[in-house]
């Protein structure tokens, strides 16, 4: 009996602002249940001040700081459904790009065609897409090594994320970053790190660069960051570090925890002596939230809600995503400890299952339509796979290249030129 | 920070403070809080900040208060600051200077007198330089902020009141050439930072025995000059090496290891190099006067070279 079976009955909620009036199409009825597999439900949002957020078995709490007022929603129920036709498309491709991709990768992997760590974000997709698909080009995403579906929602094409995948040069970091580290300048996707925590601080850089630019530069600019990480980087410094700073300086930032309750054998029970995340928000200055990460309706919901805040300059928030991963944590994780039962019931939660019935039942999209996008990701993800295929492995000039922006930095050889200029250094064969 | 309005800086102390050396002093009031920031005490996490922020399209100098607290910036300062262009495949530059004073000081304890240059030096796509006088002081520091790399530019504890006078007008130094300090003919000797000044002061006193030492300030710790020092090494056959890193593993050790690599042919006698001890700097002033390189071992260790 996990702490978390009372927050799993919270729904999600909007961290309203003071002043902004809402007409939210949620459902007037307040859950307290456990969700089941096939629906989504949205509800009621009650935000009390943290004097008040001592949980009680069946009441449904948040935490906000203290200095955010919310009031309470009296919904109606004729607003619904909560997506219009083309968000349920855009939603649900993305989700099925990154079901089977990940699923190709294990194909791929067990063929011999993909080396090393490779970590699967198989069950997560509601967080990634929920998120990324509200943010515009110049919104940045930072992440973890758990990155090709992050890499996906944002943009990178599916080819240039499997060339990666397969040490080619033709991926997006032409073969030298590999599966834990993804990039695009194009798509400011900023990593993919392999150590957990240290893209935090990253993701507080870009978000400091988009306040600089904005009150220094006087540039037009309202860029958000969302930095993606897990439960276990919850324990490490860096993270509480980045709380601070960006709550200090109002950095439009949201920091959204995909808790999927183990890092790698670690039970996130085991390792945290709160294991409640979201509430450590607000002791920083920021909002908490907790949502339903299974479920991308809810997720999305209160993804407008944290990247509104930061964009019009409140601050940064703190979203807590409770979600699994059907996989181990990586394809060489045998995925012993984690109990059969846990894990149906989240299989049981599939997000690309609920929207799928969600969107049939509202009548937005017939599932003929659902079942072309299915065949057009399968085709999608086979030519990326072809085209990883017969790319090229990156040559030995390439070797050299790239250490430094100024290859002046390997510094001037015995003969008094720039090692750079040793045309055995084109050839990735100079001796630096 | 008046010609480019995405240079910025920011550290402990560096902003209202003036920089726990004054290095920084005025420059917050000119520029505002935002372009001259303090940050808590997280240097892990505000060096990454720096280097996202120098990722996104700014170009921040980063203050270690002290050198000896970067080590708590290892993760940012070797996965991420030297890593992340190649890792990228060439997306993202970092043009950051990350910079501090380090160094063995007056008493000041072993944690605060420690030489990062020798923990640095492994990590790939990093440059290191180190001044030694304010006139390179000055020119380091403009190349370092104009290079599309990033940059650890070492500063000493015991250097910032040196008095020189330096042009007014703008000038750039290499960031990977020596600087010839005293030319020679009979013994070079390779050194850097606060250890320059040992050498002159020794130097006077090999002058005065006849010797003709000649003296590089090798400046560029991370990539060696050496055409500099191999002209050097061709015209005296020998050389001897003095640093303020401890013996094993520092700058030295490279620095001999490069040189046996590429001069051999011209070496009339083995390196000598003369290190700091390997012990943790200690608080009494008598032992740490003998931790360190003092003039008078320069003088023997030369006389001893040119036998």
């Amino acid at each position: 009996m996990s702490a978390f079976s009372a927050l799993k009955t919270i729904p999600s909620h909007p961290i309203a602002g003071g002043h902004r009036r809402r007409s939210s199409p949620f459902l007037s009825s307040l859950t307290n249940t456990a969700p089941t597999g096939h629906q989504l439900h949205s509800s009621a949002a009650i935000s009390v001040s943290l004097s008040h957020s001592v949980i009680a078995p069946g009441r449904p709490v948040r935490a906000v700081s203290a200095n955010v007022v919310s009031e309470e929603k009296q919904l109606d129920g004729s607003a619904f459904p909560v997506i219009s036709r083309e968000e349920a498309l855009d939603l649900y491709e993305d989700m099925v790009l990154g079901r089977t991709f990940e699923d190709m990768c294990a194909q791929m992997y067990y063929r011999g065609k993909m080396f090393g760590f490779v970590h699967l974000y198989n069950g997560q997709e509601a967080v990634s897409t929920g998120f990324i698909r509200l943010l515009t080009d110049g919104d940045s995403v930072v992440s973890t090594y758990r990155d090709h579906v992050h890499a996906l929602s944002k943009g990178v094409p599916a080819r240039a994320v499997m060339a990666e995948l397969f040490g080619k040069a033709t991926g997006c970091c032409r073969g030298q970053g590999g599966s834990m580290h993804m990039f695009s300048r194009e798509h400011n996707l900023i990593g993919g790190f392999a150590f957990i925590g240290e893209g935090i601080p990253v993701a507080t850089g870009a978000a400091f660069s988009s306040k600089y630019r904005r009150e220094v530069l006087k540039e037009a600019c309202d860029d958000v960051t969302v930095a993606f990480f897990g439960d276990g980087t919850c324990n490490n410094g860096q993270f509480f570090e980045c709380l601070n700073m960006a709550a200090l300086w109002k950095l439009p930032i949201v920091f959204v925890v995909e808790n999927n309750l183990w890092a790698i054998g670690m039970s996130h029970i085991r390792a945290t002596s709160d294991p409640e995340i979201w509430k450590k928000g607000p002791p920083f200055g920021m909002p908490g939230v907790h949502v339903d990460g299974m479920d991308v309706l809810k997720v999305r919901e209160v993804a407008k809600e944290a990247v509104g805040r930061a964009r019009r300059g409140e601050g940064p928030t703190l979203v807590e995503c409770e979600t699994y991963r059907f996989r181990g944590h990586s394809l060489a994780d045998p995925d012993e400890l984690r109990n059969p039962a846990e894990k149906s019931r989240y299989t049981s939660r599939d997000p690309i299952t609920a929207l799928k019935k969600y969107v049939i039942e509202h009548g937005l999209v017939a599932e003929s339509e659902l079942k072309a996008i299915d065949k057009k990701i399968d085709d999608l993800v086979e030519e990326a796979v072809e085209f990883a295929d017969s790319s090229p492995p990156p040559p030995r000039s390439q070797l050299l290249e790239n250490v430094f922006a100024d290859p002046k930095g390997f510094g001037i050889g015995p003969d008094g030129k720039y090692r750079c200029e040793d045309p055995g250094f084109t050839q990735g064969t100079a001796q630096v | 920070m008046d010609s480019n309005p995405r240079v910025c800086v920011m550290g402990e102390d560096v902003g209202h403070y003036g920089g726990s050396y004054k290095v920084t002093k005025g420059l917050a009031t000119k520029f505002g809080d935002l372009r001259v920031l303090d940050t808590p005490i997280a240097e892990n996490s505000f060096t990454g900040m720096g280097i996202g922020a120098a990722m996104t399209g700014l170009r921040p100098v980063i203050e270690g208060m002290n050198m000896g607290f970067l080590l708590l910036a290892f993760n940012q300062i070797s996965n991420n600051c030297g890593m992340l262009h190649y890792t990228s495949g060439g997306q993202f530059t970092i043009p950051v200077v990350i910079r501090g004073p380090g160094g063995v000081g007056r008493q000041l304890g072993a944690e605060h007198s420690q030489r990062l240059e020798s923990y640095f030096q492994s990590i790939p796509g990093l440059q290191m330089v180190a001044c030694s006088t304010p006139y390179n002081a000055k020119g380091l520091m403009k190349a370092a902020i104009r290079s599309e790399n990033p940059v650890v530019l070492f500063e000493h504890v015991l250097l910032y009141n040196l008095k020189e006078r330096i042009p007014d007008e703008e000038y750039v130094l290499c960031l990977e050439e020596a600087e010839m300090v005293r030319p020679g003919e009979h013994v070079t000797i390779l050194t850097y930072s606060r250890m320059r000044y040992h050498v002159m002061q020794a130097a006077k006193t090999l002058v005065n025995k006849g010797y003709d030492p000649e003296v590089i300030d090798i400046r560029s710790l991370k990539p060696f000059d050496l055409h500099t020092i191999g002209n050097s090494i061709k015209k005296t056959h020998r050389v001897l090496i003095v640093e303020e890193c401890m013996r094993t593993g520092g700058i030295g050790a490279s620095l001999r290891s490069a040189i046996i690599d590429n001069f051999w042919d011209y070496l009339d006698a083995p390196i000598m190099c003369l290190s700091s001890q390997d012990v943790p700097t200690p608080y009494a002033g008598t032992l740490e006067e003998w931790t360190v390189v003092q003039p008078a071992q320069i003088v023997t260790a030369v006389e001893q070279l040119c036998k």
